[in-house]
């Protein structure tokens, strides 16, 4: 497979180096025939959107076009919104970021696109709290395109009015539960709602809202422009399109790139990343979308395929494309035991099985990180995250349970190793004693 | 995870002329009678202005915002940027120690913040101008490991290169944010495979507008920026 070519790639400033300015985004084609493309009218862009296959880069997967549709028609009394998630707090995650500070206007634009798809007249982006700098560089942008007149009162000549509110949380994982998300820019705790009602039936202040991941938004001019044929040509059916992929952990180049959905694993890492650190032999295992899908062992790792379908056929998933590396040298039961005191602080509480199996099964894997636990105790853990995954309003609890999993699936020979040699060190403290 | 407001507080608070007016801006981007919707807002600048989040600044901000006090303080504790006691004068070093940031090496950060700020997190230090703590991940993970400084991120650091940066900042002087190994932002530290040809901008957005904002770590300071 080749490597994507430059005139295929959406995000044609990722890394800042060229001029981020409008006139630099419009140099590149941004904004080019906007008040044309929104003639074309409402149905022609959601069908467009369907045609190209689009589906959610925020983790779901969902496509994003039937999405779209299932937003009714807009009321005066109860008007349309659209929101967007740029709450970027999976661990492993940071493409987003680069989208948000280098290239914006892809996004804004995408915003006016799909809102006005929608019949919303306002959108509000989310951002994390800890995005200072993204957040003043968005805000730039988003000047920059209400005194160009291409947001407003009547954005683009266009006639539709459209406004983009850029707001902020406050360092809460799970404000990227688009319910939870809504919660938050009410104002409030960031706990999520029961569903249904849907967003689109009841979001935020009880009217019609749509959210979407920053990504999936700020692809959709380019998709427009280019038509649906183009963006569904990219990939595998069912899986198509750009990615952009965020790699770290134990490569040598640790990096963000755009590449062709379904790349295979092996070569992402070796073109984009100078491969694994002392080589392809030296891989233990990787997360391939994030902190909360199972992990893929080495043995895996050869023929993967970083796609939705792949990866869930493979009992993990593609989730954000947040590709986390470890080496031979990393303590992979220490890495998941990282996550589940990750996933331990941020349960918003709400739910029991997830604000108490949170804990308890970081202090299990706490336990097994040392080899102090007892070998039973590998499947009570197993049967615990099975309590929590599917037993809570929103999936944090299943994201807890996921890496756990996975763990003891490919790993369980590590996990009663280590206990065994810990038993032999005290079996000797006890001989000598 | 339970969080408790300050057991001493200050007597009262006030918004500085200029938040005030920025603060009445604000609750007019949400629709009417949705004032509730800007309290992440406006609490975080209330924490800009005097560095955590009182009892007074919550009624304070209730009031703005017409809302019980209760839920304000909801807000506060519920988020965890909102410090409820007073960190380091100087800098509140946040050291990301989820696991990307642990495989490149955040263990070694906490270290250095052990030994260099205070044993315990959330304390400050003996001369009450630092403090720090872990916090979870903070998004910037091809650039691991982090830590975040006031507005700022300082990537790919290491042991060395970061004990260099908190002593700097102990000497009063302020460290250029971004990558701390050359990198321009998160291309591939051996050069980029995609998105070859002419460039324009010197820095990242996030380390140009820290340089041009000069609003970076302390306070109040005489900018002037440095490379560790």
């Amino acid at each position: 497979m080749n490597l994507l070519d430059d005139k295929d790639r959406i995000f044609t400033n990722l890394y800042g180096k060229r001029d981020r300015s409008l006139k630099g985004a419009k140099d590149r084609g941004c904004w080019q025939g906007t008040k044309n493309i929104l003639k074309k009218g409402q149905s022609w862009i959601v069908e467009e959107i369907k045609a190209s296959g689009l589906r959610g880069r925020g983790g779901a997967g969902f496509p994003t076009g039937l999405k779209w549709s299932f937003m009714p028609e807009a009321k005066e009394e109860k008007p349309s919104y659209l929101v967007i998630n740029a709450d970027e707090s999976e661990p492993g995650t940071c493409k987003d970021r680069e989208i948000m500070r280098h290239d914006p206007h892809h996004l804004i634009e995408g915003a006016l696109f799909a809102g006005f798809a929608m019949g919303a007249h306002v959108t509000y982006i989310y951002i994390r709290g800890e995005y200072v700098r993204e957040r003043e560089a968005l805000q730039c942008a988003i000047d920059e395109a209400y005194d160009s007149g291409l947001l407003g009162k009547n954005a683009c000549k266009s006639g539709w009015a459209f406004d983009v509110i850029l707001h902020h949380g406050a360092g809460a994982y799970i404000c990227g539960e688009e319910t939870a998300l809504l919660e938050s820019l009410e104002g409030k705790k960031g706990m999520p709602r029961m569903k249904p009602p849907f967003p689109a039936g009841a979001g935020l202040y009880g009217c019609p809202t749509t959210v979407n991941n920053v990504e999936s938004i700020a692809v959709v001019p380019t998709i427009l422009r280019r038509g649906a044929g183009w963006f569904s040509s990219i990939g595998r059916p069912n899986n198509v399109g750009t990615k952009v992929f965020a790699i770290s952990g134990h490569v040598n180049y640790p990096c963000v790139v755009e590449e062709a959905m379904s790349i295979p694993l092996k070569e992402l890492i070796e073109k984009h990343c100078g491969g694994v650190r002392g080589g392809w032999k030296n891989l233990k295992a990787i997360i391939p979308g994030g902190a909360s899908v199972p992990l893929l062992p080495s043995s895996l790792c050869d023929n993967a395929i970083m796609d939705f379908d792949w990866l869930k056929d493979n009992q993990s998933g593609l989730g954000t494309a947040a590709v986390i590396v470890m080496d031979n040298s990393a303590d992979v039961i220490k890495a998941i035991w990282r996550l589940s005191k990750f996933y331990k602080h941020e349960s918003c509480g709400q739910c029991t099985p997830c604000r108490e199996g949170t804990g308890w099964m970081m202090r299990v894997m706490e336990r097994l990180v040392k080899g102090e636990a007892r070998i039973e105790e590998i499947d009570m853990l197993h049967k615990v995250s099975k309590q929590v995954e599917g037993h809570t309003i929103c999936a944090l609890g299943d994201a807890a349970a996921w890496p756990i999993q996975g763990l003891i699936r490919h790993f369980r020979s590590e996990l009663e190793q280590r206990i065994a040699e810990r038993n032999k060190v005290e079996i000797k403290y006890v001989a000598a004693e | 995870m339970l969080r408790r407001i300050h057991p001493i507080q200050p007597n009262g608070f006030k918004f500085s002329a200029t938040n005030m007016k920025w603060a009445k801006e604000k609750i007019k981007k949400y629709p009417p009678g949705r004032k509730a919707s800007a309290v992440i807002p406006i609490l975080w600048k209330v924490q800009e202005q005097e560095g955590w989040v009182s009892r007074p600044a919550i009624d304070c901000v209730a009031k703005i915002l017409e809302m019980d006090p209760i839920r304000v303080l909801e807000v506060a504790s519920f988020y965890f940027m909102f410090h409820l006691s007073p960190m380091g004068d100087v800098a509140h070093i946040q050291v990301c120690g989820t696991t990307s940031c642990m495989l490149s090496g955040s263990e070694d950060l906490i270290k250095v913040c052990k030994e260099e700020i205070s044993q315990e997190p959330h304390s400050r230090s003996s001369d009450g101008k630092f403090s720090w703590e872990e916090v979870e991940c903070l998004g910037a993970c091809a650039n691991a490991p982090i830590v975040q400084i006031g507005k700022d991120y300082f990537e790919d650091l290491s042991e060395k290169k970061f004990r260099g940066l908190v002593k700097l900042l102990k000497r009063g002087k302020i460290p250029v944010p971004g990558s701390q190994v050359g990198r321009f932002s998160c291309e591939p530290g051996n050069g980029q495979k995609s998105l070859q040809g002419k460039n324009k901008e010197k820095n990242n957005a996030s380390v140009q507008l820290a340089l041009r904002g000069k609003d970076t770590v302390f306070k109040k300071n005489k900018l002037k920026f440095n490379s560790v």
